[in-house]
């Protein structure tokens, strides 16, 4: 078994009214995102690698071996043999079995091949002790999907795929949940393919992403990247459209209760983060979290003040709204500016500016406590 | 004390029906409940067919079917040497005709509740389409099992235009209760027919009773 395989695939799936069509090849690393709005035909996608889908036409193959493959070879290896974790969007426990039964269901049809993955390790990982004699109609959203996700784990799948787990979940339960989907390929050693329409959970979860939209693949590559993308607009949405930006913990100022962050040189602080210093941590900025100045402004309350280059600006067509993109020491950042504000400003690419950073959200570093 | 031969032999029917019926309706009400298929609304028209039809009528065509002219029939009597008509398999065959909607209907109902998704998941887990219906779709389906079976069971004993028509009033072969009945009463023995309306009266209640009282409770869980 090679670390990384790799996943092909291109298939075309037709509904009444909609057509979903993607080619795409990867190697698993980590967690991808697979990213759109709801219609952008991402779930039809990760049920077509589960082989959920049987009215899809095309080829799949995983780790050099066929999974789905067209006339004259019309290869479809069946769901159940293609050694694939699952979690559904409402979990799907089985409702006239315990969480143990539940559990025992997939350990006991688990792939046959090298891992170590078995009950013991999944029910301490994932804090399921307490659940075990409890049945799924008596949990909590969140407890329903870390089952799901113990009993996906204890199939020793080759490739887990999570369909938007977290969709019906409220934000109290998503940041309780957050940090064992974050954990999955460290801790069982298996690649993610993670369907969700949430920039925040991309920035948190992912490495790489997929965007799709109207069942087409718009764009693909590193997180940090892809959502820097201004031409994406529509595709990656407006209001939660933000980057992120990778950090180190440089010091705690404890008298204040803040942790400052080394990004790229220069320095942001956040609320006190409980993290070794020197510790790799990801930001996330929203580009209606920040605005510009072309001044140093002075005896404001914001501690968080970047300097930078404007990099691009993309009007949007017939709404207020501007989006810029600034060269900052450590990558870009995202800023949501009125079109007015651009005119008054004078702002062109190469305008050098101050970028105030109204909010920034720390994400992936909890799961870097944890560990 | 009635005469018990008839009781013994009812139960004998209905038993055997509802056994056979399970076997053939389970498959057919699984199809019914996942088919795509154009031919649905045809077959689940001609499945609930005996629900409308007389029983006289369908004991008419059964008994031109059962015919040693007809193909069905003469085969059978080149088979097996003897008829059909006015035998107990005969009566076994018409039964699980004339029961088949009570078997089907409520395990067509059971699977569609269930849904595609517990299966997909099993799927995923590891189980085949096979595995995964004994140990997803069964289970979960439980109760449609226990109100299809006693429906059909309660259903076939109380059976008697059709058992009237093919089976006639052979005693230990066809003589089933409510024929009984039918006899005590044409021969004013209103004693007998007191005993057989009555048990039969307290019988299909407490069947009855049994299964609403059983729907009301939460769902079954096994293991």
């Amino acid at each position: 078994m090679s670390d990384n395989p790799v996943l092909s695939f291109r298939f075309r799936l037709r509904f009444e009214d909609f057509e979903v069509a993607l080619a795409h090849d990867m190697r698993l690393v980590g967690i991808t995102a697979l990213f759109g709005h709801s219609g952008s035909g991402k779930s039809s996608t990760l049920r077509v690698l589960a082989g959920l889908e049987t009215e899809a036409d095309g080829t799949i193959s995983f780790d050099g071996e066929p999974w789905q493959s067209p006339a004259p070879d019309n290869v479809f290896i069946p769901p159940h043999q293609r050694c694939v974790g699952f979690v559904f969007q409402d979990a799907a426990l089985f409702p006239h079995l315990s969480v143990a039964g539940n559990l025992a269901y997939a350990e006991s049809r688990a792939c046959q091949r090298q891992n170590t993955t078995d009950l013991a390790k999944v029910v301490d990982r994932l804090d399921l002790e307490p659940l075990l004699q409890r049945h799924p109609t008596s949990l909590s959203g969140g407890e329903r999907q870390r089952v799901a996700l113990g009993r996906a784990l204890l199939t020793r799948p080759r490739l887990m795929l999570l369909d938007e787990p977290m969709s019906a979940l409220d934000t109290r339960r998503k940041a309780e949940i957050l940090p064992y989907i974050a954990g999955l390929p460290a801790e069982f050693g298996v690649p993610v393919i993670y369907v969700t329409h949430s920039v925040d959970e991309v920035a948190y979860l992912a490495d790489t992403m997929i965007v799709l939209s109207k069942g087409r693949k718009v764009a693909d590559g590193p997180v940090a990247q892809t959502l820097a993308r201004l031409d994406l607009g529509p595709a990656t949405g407006r209001f939660e459209a933000g980057v992120v930006l990778d950090a180190r913990i440089e010091g705690h100022d404890r008298e204040f209760y803040l942790t400052n962050l080394d990004v790229g040189g220069a320095t942001l602080s956040v609320p006190l983060v409980d993290a070794a210093i020197g510790t790799p941590v990801r930001l996330r900025i929203r580009a209606r979290d920040v605005i510009l100045a072309r001044v140093e402004p002075k005896q404001i309350s914001s501690r968080n003040v970047l300097r930078g280059t404007i990099q691009e600006i993309a009007e949007e067509p017939e709404t207020p709204f501007a989006e810029t993109l600034v060269d900052v020491p450590g990558g870009v950042i995202r800023a949501r500016l009125t079109r007015a504000s651009v005119a008054d400003l004078e702002l062109s690419p190469g305008t050098p500016v101050y970028a105030l950073i109204k909010s920034i959200s720390l994400v992936g570093s909890v799961a870097a406590i944890r560990n | 004390m009635p005469d018990m031969g008839p009781v013994l032999l009812t139960f004998a029917l209905a038993s055997i029906t509802t056994v056979l019926l399970l076997i053939v309706g389970t498959p057919l009400a699984w199809w019914l409940a996942h088919t795509k298929s154009r031919a649905k609304p045809v077959i689940e028209a001609v499945t609930a067919l005996p629900l409308v039809l007389p029983p006289t009528v369908l004991g008419f065509y059964l008994l031109v079917l059962f015919s040693p002219n007809a193909p069905l029939g003469g085969l059978w009597v080149t088979v097996t040497g003897s008829t059909l008509a006015f035998s107990f398999i005969g009566l076994v065959f018409a039964s699980m005709i004339y029961s088949l909607p009570f078997m089907v209907q409520p395990l067509q109902s059971a699977f569609e509740a269930v849904g595609r998704e517990p299966l997909e998941a099993a799927a995923t887990l590891g189980a085949s389409p096979r595995d995964a219906f004994f140990s997803v779709a069964v289970p979960m389906s439980l109760r449609g099992f226990l109100t299809a079976s006693v429906l059909t069971f309660a259903h076939t004993i109380g059976e008697f235009g059709v058992v009237l028509m093919v089976g006639g009033n052979i005693p230990g072969r066809t003589k089933v209760i409510s024929i009984a009945i039918y006899e005590h009463v044409e021969t004013l023995d209103y004693a007998q027919a007191h005993a057989l309306s009555g048990g039969l009266l307290a019988f299909s209640f407490t069947v009855l009773l049994a299964v609403y009282v059983l729907n009301r409770k939460a769902p079954l869980n096994v293991g």
